[in-house]
């Protein structure tokens, strides 16, 4: 491995974040507008409604599941620490982890692009 | 008997829960009286009139007509900012809603509570480009805290309490609630009524973290105590300045903490930053301990971030965590509300007279001092301001427009109280003066608020003095008239080869005049005898007046550090 492809597999480095959301129509506006408006790209992005078993905003005529989660696959960089800070702040998001890039949601999902 | 009394009294309760069939209009409009809500600024329309025919039954709340959108959200602003109590904005959708952006945005920057409430077009109707149609929900979720679109007259009973709970909570913000019409008109039955929303409780600091920041200001040389809006948003102030007074700290305020700590206090170093006194940010440069309190670095507080403070560590106290960390790595960052940090800090700092620093601040203070060139004349800038302040007590509220009359305001009123000074600092919204003046008046009636503001800002909500002629608002404008955008003037004076271009207007209104045709008072500084005794009948007069004075257009804010330099670098003063 030569210094130049280090350095590009450092600038490639990626996380993946999990987070429960409360399952309505602006959910995802919020977290994602949080990247766009930081001009900082989100690669992947998958969520699906998981169950009920917390507490969210209830609203009426909903059928769908009060939950959702939020798989979102983004490079590391310098603002990530922050950027997960502001996440953390939205209201409609109940929690946030961490993953290294070796979680295996987006890898499985490759077969549906290739 | 027995089983009578008890049917009865079953039946008294039932009465007292009695239930009721209300629209959803009818719904915000109780569920606001059950907030407190008794004051509050809008302008209707056609998506939100349901709303304002039930506010038209309230005996409890009095509207407030502005004149724009804009001048609503800095209405509620001014009674936020005077008060600290949660303030409410309404608008109808469309335009009434893009209209209010900019004073949502402002309360974002500046952490202000506020509540705004949006009609907007039938839940049918939305996505078909309707009438007045705008994507109001999209539009205000990177400018508020949180946003609602609200689906039903039942969400509203747990949306209206939250978002008061939300713009109250923690570090306070803004809030909108979008609610179709539709929903307005819906009718449903309420027995319960939801408590009110308030904050929450702030979780407990960690008690390490602040016997560490204890530890540090004990064995520190040369700290300095740097206190931001978050001081005064917390009611921090006195802790703030026993925490100074204990600790032998010299300290700074930026442009929203003055009147956290009396800028005339002998441990006050006044203003930091872009228009700070040489003093202040020279011994910023020398500090070895910098504790921020309820401050978020911002670049016109800290110049070159890389140059701020660079010899010092740093203690960060902030209710937000994103705030930590953000622009300066803490060596210790407590997260909590900063009137709970500061009462534990303060017992567990020893009280030291620190001769060394405090003669070596006091040498800076000497040395560099705040020039304020013509503070005895009231037909100059700074003189003009200081004739103003010594008409007034410290009961008195100041707010101001952007721009140079802003500044020198920041660098020379004696600002002495917390929420005595409103002004925008973060988004630096030029037209916020006037309407945020007359929110203060209006929620605080037994004060005078005073208004500085410039040809440039005043124009730009100048239809705001219908309003406060019509509210009677004890308003005092003070328009310093140089006939120009005076700090774009100066800035391309100073840094783009003194090629003016679009700084200097051509066309000026007469000001008496326009004052008059609102219907208010006025006085025209330019042609009076004795300008401070005219000023002080000007000041004393009931309801809204104007104070006319002409100043110089090369009239300069100094010192001033260039953007992107390092404070200790400043041109002038």
């Amino acid at each position: 491995m030569n210094a130049n492809s280090k350095t590009e597999n450092r600038a490639l480095a990626s996380t993946v974040l999990e987070l429960d959301v409360n399952n309505h129509a602006g959910v995802m506006s919020h977290v994602v507008g949080m990247f766009s408006r930081r001009a900082y790209n989100v690669e992947g992005i998958v969520c699906m409604p998981v169950g009920y078993e917390k507490n969210g905003l209830k609203s009426s005529g909903e059928t769908s599941s009060e939950i959702s989660r939020i798989w979102l696959l983004v490079n590391e960089d310098a603002r990530l620490e922050q950027m997960i800070k502001q996440i953390e702040k939205l209201e409609d998001v109940l929690s946030l982890r961490r993953h290294g890039a070796e979680h295996e949601v987006f890898e499985r999902l490759e077969e549906f692009f290739h | 008997m027995a089983a009578n009394s008890i049917s009865n009294q079953k039946e008294m309760f039932m009465t007292s829960k009695r239930s009721e069939i209300l629209t959803g209009a009818q719904i915000v409009v109780r569920l606001l009286e059950r907030q407190g809500v008794r004051l509050l600024s809008g302008i209707p329309g056609g998506a939100i009139l349901p709303i304002y025919d039930a506010l038209s039954q309230s005996t409890q709340i009095h509207h407030v007509l502005a004149r724009h959108e804009q001048g609503a959200g800095f209405i509620a602003q001014g009674i936020a900012r005077a008060s600290g109590e949660v303030a409410v904005c309404m608008a109808s959708s469309g335009p009434g809603a893009t209209n209010l952006l900019t004073a949502i945005a402002d309360a974002k920057l500046d952490s202000i509570p506020l509540v705004a409430i949006t009609g907007q077009v039938p839940k049918s109707m939305i996505g078909t480009d309707a009438f007045q149609e705008v994507d109001t929900y999209g539009l205000t979720i990177p400018i508020t805290k949180h946003n609602f679109l609200v689906g039903s007259a039942e969400e509203l009973l747990e949306v209206i309490p939250h978002a008061f709970r939300l713009a109250a909570s923690g570090r306070p913000g803004p809030v909108l609630v979008d609610i179709p019409k539709d929903v307005q008109n819906q009718s449903i039955e309420v027995s319960d009524w939801p408590a009110p929303g308030a904050s929450d409780p702030a979780p407990a600091p960690d008690a390490v973290l602040i016997s560490r920041a204890a530890a540090m200001i004990n064995g520190a040389a040369r700290p300095i105590l740097y206190l931001g809006g978050g001081v005064v948003h917390s009611g921090a102030s006195g802790s703030a300045v026993a925490l100074a007074e204990k600790a032998g700290l010299p300290s700074v305020m930026t442009l929203m903490a003055l009147g956290a700590m009396p800028v005339d206090h002998p441990l006050s170093l006044g203003m930091l930053g872009m228009h700070g006194a040489r003093c202040t940010n020279l011994a910023l440069d020398e500090c070895d301990l910098l504790i921020a309190v309820g401050a978020r670095f911002d670049d016109r507080a800290t110049g070159k971030v890389a140059a701020f403070c660079s010899q010092a560590k740093i203690i960060h106290i902030d209710i937000d965590p994103s705030e930590l960390d953000k622009i300066k790595t803490a060596h210790v960052g407590i997260a909590g509300d900063v009137k709970a940090v500061l009462g534990q800090l303060v017992p567990q700092v020893e009280a030291i007279l620190r001769k060394p620093w405090l003669a070596r601040v006091a040498d800076l203070k000497a040395t560099h001092p705040l020039r304020m060139p013509g503070i005895d004349d009231p037909r100059m800038p700074y003189g003009l301001i200081r004739a103003v302040a010594d008409c007034l007590d410290d009961e008195a509220t100041i707010s101001t427009d952007v721009g140079q009359h802003q500044m020198w305001v920041a660098q020379a009123y004696p600002l002495r109280r917390p929420r005595q000074w409103l002004t925008s600092g973060g988004l630096g919204t030029m037209g916020f003066g006037l309407p945020a003046a007359i929110g203060a008046a209006l929620a605080e009636p037994q004060r005078t608020v005073v208004c500085f503001t410039g040809d440039g800002s005043i124009l730009m909500n100048v239809q705001e003095f219908a309003t406060a002629a019509e509210e009677v608002a004890n308003v005092k404008v003070v328009l310093m008239n140089n006939a120009s955008l005076g700090l774009v003037f100066q800035q391309q004076t100073m840094f783009y080869g003194e090629r003016i271009f679009a700084s200097k207007f051509r066309g000026m209104p007469d000001f008496i005049k326009v004052a008059e045709g609102f219907g208010w008072q006025t006085l025209d500084l330019d042609n009076a005898g004795d300008p401070s005794s005219a000023l002080r009948a000007a000041l004393s007069l009931p309801g809204p007046v104007l104070i006319h004075a002409s100043i110089d257009r090369h009239e300069q804010v100094l010192p001033m550090v260039a953007p992107g330099a390092a404070n200790k670098d400043m041109i002038g003063g």
